[in-house]
């Protein structure tokens, strides 16, 4: 089983040189600490800026320069910055090669829910409603069970939508899947020490087996 | 074309009860905080207020939320505020979330007099509902309407006499698309300096968008996540 970490060091594989890529809040922040050193890749802030880099020395830290998780960052020799219209206009404009966001379901066909529990938290879609619905490459990263232990794999949401048929992988703490697009969860990879029976038990939607499932390597 | 204003209170002193604004900054980056704290003096109420955020507690539009001067807050992420989510729950205040690049482009409509835009962002969601749904080439579009606003207020960095704006890094945000926005637009900088100055190859929001603009003093630009490294 992975823990956080591992679920980014996993994720970070499926970046590619010459990559722009949007990382969300949460787990996919994570990724930019695995993204190999050999290859060439742009990451997108949505509150407007290309080549974010990592956080400053303590002391170096500039209000004006942070991420879209409002944390204090760095800006990389040849970034860019921009306003927020351009910024979403990159993305709705596919020019965003790769984006990773958190979800608390996702179904069988590649709907997610990432925004809102009625009743219970008001916070807002933030920019996630704009990536999902123009990023053709979109990778979800998610804890497989919610606190209750339910499945937040899906064959339908439950929770209000943030995007319909628009999540392609999903990397949990077991597994990698496929979401296919004649629906169902495809299973690629097996964490370490992961059993395809606790798969099984863990997915609600309709999973797909087909031959061996290989364990990850990362 | 001298746009200078003598300070916050008065480049926001027709700002009266029920009026529509926007405001700049994401999250507490670019806020145009001498502007909030001169609305806060003046006590102008039932304000519908367009920004991406909702400040937090005791920053931002926060301090306007405590003086209960908000009736709808326009946004599309309005967590870290305790007194938001109060008057949220309890029909104090009206909120209406909508995606940040919807938010955003609606502001750029506006300033480009285009009436709408058209864009997937909430296609299948709630957001959805009620609004004209077109097909372009096999993929459906929200139509999402341009903003009006009575007043944009925004921060930059530095501005000339005659309204010319750059702002710094990632304070740049919605604050350039909200300059040119409103039917008056108010601009506060950190340094304003005379025509010729600023290199006209460098303006990021062209003076014809911007009504006011003063120097704005005392600037706290809190930070909201300070997150480091050990060298």
């Amino acid at each position: 089983m992975l823990d956080k970490e591992g679920i980014a060091k996993r994720i970070a594989k499926e970046i590619k040189d010459g990559f722009y890529v949007n990382l969300g809040i949460g787990i996919p922040t994570l990724v930019a600490n695995y993204i190999p050193h050999n290859i060439d890749v742009v990451l997108q802030s949505e509150n407007g800026l290309l080549g974010m880099g990592p956080f400053p020395f303590e002391g170096e830290e500039d209000a004006d320069v942070i991420n879209a998780g409002k944390q204090t960052i760095t800006m990389l020799p040849g970034s860019a910055v921009f306003d927020s219209a351009m910024s979403f206009g990159m993305i709705r404009a596919k020019k965003v090669n790769l984006t990773i966001l958190g979800a608390m379901e996702v179904s069988e066909n590649g709907d997610i829910a990432s925004w809102k529990i009625p009743g219970k938290m008001v916070k807002g879609m933030g920019g996630a409603m704009d990536l999902v619905a123009s990023a053709e490459n979109i990778i979800v990263a998610m804890q497989h069970v919610n606190k209750a232990g339910e499945s937040k794999l899906l064959p339908k949401c439950m929770l209000p939508l943030t995007g319909i048929n628009c999540v392609k992988k999903i990397v949990t703490e077991l597994a990698v899947f496929d979401v296919l697009p004649e629906g169902g969860f495809k299973l690629l990879e097996r964490a370490p020490g992961v059993s395809i029976e606790q798969i099984k038990n863990a997915t609600a939607g309709k999973l797909i087996i087909d031959g061996d499932v290989p364990e990850m390597v990362i | 074309m001298n746009k200078v204003v003598n300070g916050a209170d008065e480049a926001v002193r027709d700002i009266n009860d029920g009026a529509t604004l926007m405001l700049g900054g994401f999250g507490l980056c670019g806020l145009p905080e001498n502007c909030i704290a001169a609305l806060v003096r003046k006590g102008a109420k039932d304000l519908t207020c367009i920004s991406n955020n909702a400040g937090v507690d005791d920053f931002g539009i926060g301090l306007m939320l405590k003086q209960r001067q908000v009736k709808k807050m326009i946004s599309s992420y309005v967590g870290e505020n305790a007194e938001f989510e109060r008057q949220l729950l309890s029909g104090e205040l009206e909120v209406e979330l909508i995606p940040q690049g919807t938010l955003a482009t609606r502001c750029m409509a506006s300033g480009y007099g285009m009436p709408a835009i058209f864009t997937p962002a909430g296609i299948g969601t709630e957001v959805a509902i009620g609004k004209e749904v077109r097909n372009f080439n096999g993929k459906d579009y929200l139509m999402e309407m341009a903003f009006e606003a009575d007043f944009a207020i925004v921060k930059a960095w530095k501005g000339d006499t005659m309204g010319n704006l750059v702002y710094k890094a990632t304070a740049r945000n919605f604050n350039a698309v909200m300059a040119m926005a409103g039917k008056v637009t108010i601009a506060e900088v950190e340094e304003l300096v005379q025509p010729g100055e600023l290199d006209p190859d460098h303006i990021h929001t062209p003076g014809i968008y911007v009504h006011r603009i003063f120097q704005g003093k005392d600037y706290e630009k809190r930070i909201e996540q300070r997150t480091v490294r050990k060298k």
